[in-house]
């Protein structure tokens, strides 16, 4: 076990130098210029020397290979560097966003879970029954419907709804107060977002559920454990769920890291000062500082996220354990 | 329907009539209190006004800041009429040929940390904008070119003095990027320290910003303008996309937003809220231009230039692109509402502002096919953002389909559009765009000047190039006019070197409770906040 997992661990350098390699040299293959959308970006004038100025203060005078030097050394020096358009240090800007984006995936995960379990099972238990198509419906629709413009009808709904009741329109707020110093107002806010891509992720996950249960429940010793006799809630509670959670868990884990970085659409639906909005930032200005570090905390979280799931592998399944 | 279609009405009433008659926000007597809650799109990159270009740092920043002078903002639509905020009585009248103005500096006027303004604090903010040591960016340097020092007679005075007398001095000195900053500040911390720190004069002083998300600034108690601000504070709030802020003054989670909305925003807020919306409008001071690549085939060619102008029916274009975009006005090279535009009866003797569209078409036709290009084929590069880059865009493509060319468009996100624009040079015809805040024609004209260095239609045009200097040499305006006339003539009709489309039009709907703020012709002015306050 202990060797399956430093097996594991020593895998995560080359993945993530190799992300550093990657991002580094092809966003510098997009055409643009911070200093010309910073200075010209209005229309104005800006003076070629001015340009000249802004990209020296950058950096970005610099030789490629140089730049892509103190891009790695910033690593060694835990100094991830500024941001090109704000100034602020790159680990300011992201610690300010990071918790609001953990929260949101937090909380969409556990709407899906919550959501995409029970009905996978049911699903899969009541398969070909007036239940299972219902659920089937269910999770076709939250697939085939983007988050983004689920969002956008939650808050419509919100507006004309409350503005029919009430008389006077209500929203969720915009503006973000962390959990423990608002948790009326923090859940208030979060919650929609959390409902609106939660419900595309159990989507996902409730037919991944309903697959796998299905596939388990025809295996031998599924049957055996019939034969014996045992009570059908023990068989698929502590039997069949257990082996058949393997690729859920697989899709849950993936879909969380997606959710910490890639919210890019639904975070600006619901004016979320989150990670996925500064993504969009960076890149619509050229901030390539930025948007390499964001591209590689995504990928750093994808990495950690592969390695606990590979944990809980080992868990699941005893032939990971013993090999 | 109906119901909503007489609020709407009833509103647009309303709010226009307090755009327009604009005495009876000032008949109502100021309450103090609240706090103002505004949406921005967008991001600061920085606080520093001398080396900044976007709204989205005026509209956060401006409130903490003082000018030497700046529009009225009790009358911002008039393009000349600037009074003053830290010099003293009316805005100077200039001396020895137009040469030299003295400026008399307000005193008993303090920083936010407490130190006391002097004429020193104004000479080292212009010689930081006008005179940046080696090294020192300042993105408007070039509006005072004409500038040959700025001394300091004594404590509380100021004496600009010109290479040459120019028009252009006094707006350009209102220009609300021009923040005045401490000496002691400079002195002490540097040219950058701006960049990330504020002390101003300004109505309101800097409490927190928490980056992506909001700015807040409390009521100044020291502010130099009797009475005022009325707010208790404000709050900057970070919106990102346009539906959201259009949803968050729906909502009342916002109270406005200041760049603008697209009409159909405006009758929406209207229709949901009634009279609890306010809307004001203006002429804006933005165009929307086509430059034609010169360097390439065929657009070297004016006649093809001339088909590209004839081909676009502006005038029905206002009509129904100002129902869905923020365009409006047909207008020539100058801001359609000041004293040196031109009239529509001027403008109708331009190729391209006929009110015969046919005529015209058959016009364009005509060139084409005696410059060897019938059906000619192009690729319009544009921005992608829809208002009203896309939207007129596609407007223009529609036009000149129906002169028989064949055009397609190629969209592209803001860094690679500027990218192609500015460097590549390689499209064959580009939207573009000319945004200024104060009026000031004989500076924004230079747009159309193939020197200019916002120009890239990669053109030189030694006569347009006279004409302009002689517009400069000028001291009679109603020379100034006629060769304002004789230059857009050339520059928009003879040459075709860029198209004019429409002129941009600002579209304001927020909560009715917000009063005392009036529309300028620009999104960058009047956003002080000294004289906002919440009828609440």
């Amino acid at each position: 076990m202990v060797k399956y997992l430093l097996k594991r661990l020593m895998l995560l350098i080359p993945t993530l130098l190799g992300a550093a390699v990657l991002v580094f040299f092809l966003l510098r293959l997009v055409p643009g210029d911070v200093c010309e959308i910073r200075l010209a970006g209005t229309g104005l004038y800006a003076d070629p020397a001015e340009i000249a100025l802004c990209r020296k203060d950058l950096g970005l005078d610099q030789p490629i290979m140089l730049q892509f030097f103190h891009f790695i050394w910033g690593y060694f020096t835990l100094d991830l560097g500024k941001s090109m358009w704000t100034g602020a240090p790159i680990t300011h800007e992201i610690s300010l966003r990071f918790h609001l984006s953990l929260q949101v995936a937090i909380m969409a995960t556990t709407v899906a879970i919550v959501i995409a379990i029970p009905f996978g099972i049911i699903s899969a238990v009541k398969q070909n029954t007036w239940i299972d198509y219902v659920v089937r419906a269910f999770s076709i629709a939250g697939i085939a419907m983007p988050s983004f413009w689920l969002g956008i009808l939650i808050i419509l709904g919100l507006l004309i709804g409350t503005q029919a009741v009430f008389g006077e329109p209500w929203m969720p707020p915009i503006e973000f107060k962390p959990i423990w110093e608002d948790p009326v107002w923090n859940l208030s806010q979060l919650i929609w977002p959390a409902v609106a891509t939660g419900y595309r992720y159990s989507a996902v996950a409730t037919r991944m559920t309903r697959s796998a249960l299905l596939e388990v429940l025809r295996e031998d010793y599924v049957r055996t454990a019939r034969a014996k006799g045992l009570p059908e809630k023990i068989i698929i509670n502590r039997h069949a769920l257990k082996n058949a959670l393997l690729p859920v868990v697989t899709i849950i884990a993936i879909e969380f890291a997606f959710l910490m970085g890639g919210l890019v659409v639904t975070e600006q639906v619901f004016n979320l000062n989150g990670l996925g909005r500064l993504f969009v930032e960076s890149v619509g200005a050229q901030d390539f500082n930025m948007t390499q570090q964001l591209v590689m905390l995504v990928v750093l979280i994808f990495v950690i996220t592969n390695f606990l799931v590979d944990i809980m592998y080992a868990w699941l399944d005893p032939r990971i354990r013993y090999s | 329907m109906s119901n909503a279609i007489a609020k709407l009405a009833v509103a647009l009433a309303v709010g226009a009539g307090l755009a327009l008659g604009a005495g009876s926000a000032n008949a109502e007597t100021p309450k103090y209190g609240g706090i103002l809650k505004f949406v921005v799109p967008g991001k600061a990159p920085s606080y520093d006004g001398h080396i900044e270009t976007t709204y989205a740092m005026v509209h956060r920043v401006r409130p903490f800041y003082s000018l030497l002078i700046r529009v009225n903002p009790d009358n911002p639509s008039d393009p000349s009429d600037f009074v003053c905020d830290l010099c003293v009585g009316d805005v100077p009248k200039p001396t020895e040929g137009g040469t030299k103005y003295t400026f008399q500096i307000q005193q008993g006027v303090k920083f936010h940390d407490g130190t006391p303004l002097t004429s020193a604090d104004i000479k080292a903010t212009y010689d930081k904008i006008i005179f940046p040591p080696e090294g020192v960016a300042s993105a408007r340097k070039s509006f005072f070119k004409a500038v040959e020092s700025v001394t300091t007679p004594d404590d509380f005075t100021v004496v600009f003095k010109l290479k040459f007398p120019t028009g252009s001095f006094i707006p350009a000195l209102a220009t609300p990027f021009n923040f005045v900053y401490s000496k002691k500040d400079l002195d002490e911390h540097g040219y950058t320290w701006h960049k990330s720190h504020i002390n101003g004069t300004g109505a309101f002083k800097f409490v927190e910003h928490q980056k992506g998300a909001f700015l807040e600034g409390v009521k100044n108690p020291d502010y130099h303008i009797k009475g005022r601000p009325y707010l208790d504070g404000f709050r900057a709030i970070t919106s990102a996309k346009m539906a959201l802020s259009i949803q968050a003054i729906r909502g009342d989670r916002a109270s406005i937003e200041f760049r603008g909305f697209p009409p159909k925003a405006r009758d929406d807020l209207v229709a949901a809220l009634g009279d609890k919306i306010t809307v004001q409008e203006s002429d804006w001071n933005c165009v929307l231009l086509a430059t034609p690549n010169h360097k390439k085939k065929p657009f070297d060619d004016a006649r093809v230039r001339q088909a590209l102008t004839l081909g676009l029916d502006r005038w029905s274009g206002s009509k129904y692109l100002s129902k869905i975009a923020i365009v409006k006005t047909v207008g020539g090279v100058v801001f359609p509402k000041h004293k040196f535009a031109a009239t529509q009866e001027e403008l109708e003797k331009l190729k391209g502002y006929g009110t015969d569209i046919n005529a015209s078409r058959a016009e364009a036709q005509k060139l084409l096919k005696e410059a060897g290009v019938p059906g000619l084929k192009f690729t319009l590069h544009n921005r992608g953002v829809d208002q009203p880059y896309k939207v007129v865009g596609t407007w223009m493509i529609d036009q000149w389909k129906k002169t028989g060319m064949d055009v397609d468009q190629q969209v592209n996100p803001t860094p690679v559009f500027y990218d192609v624009l500015r460097k590549k040079k390689t499209f064959d015809v580009s939207l573009d765009f000319n945004c200024q805040s104060v009026i000031n024609p004989i500076a924004d004209i230079t747009k159309f000047l193939g020197s200019s260095g916002n120009n890239y239609g990669s053109y030189t045009d030694q006569p347009l190039e006279d004409i302009y200097n002689n517009i400069l040499k000028s001291g009679d305006e109603a020379e100034q006019r006629r060769l304002i006339r004789d230059y857009e003539t050339r520059a928009l009709s003879d040459q075709a070197h860029l198209l004019i489309s429409l002129w941009w039009y600002k579209i304001n709907p927020y909560r009715s409770y917000v009063k005392g703020w009036k529309i300028a012709p620009s999104h960058y002015l009047n956003q002080h906040l000294d004289n906002v306050w919440l009828d609440q």
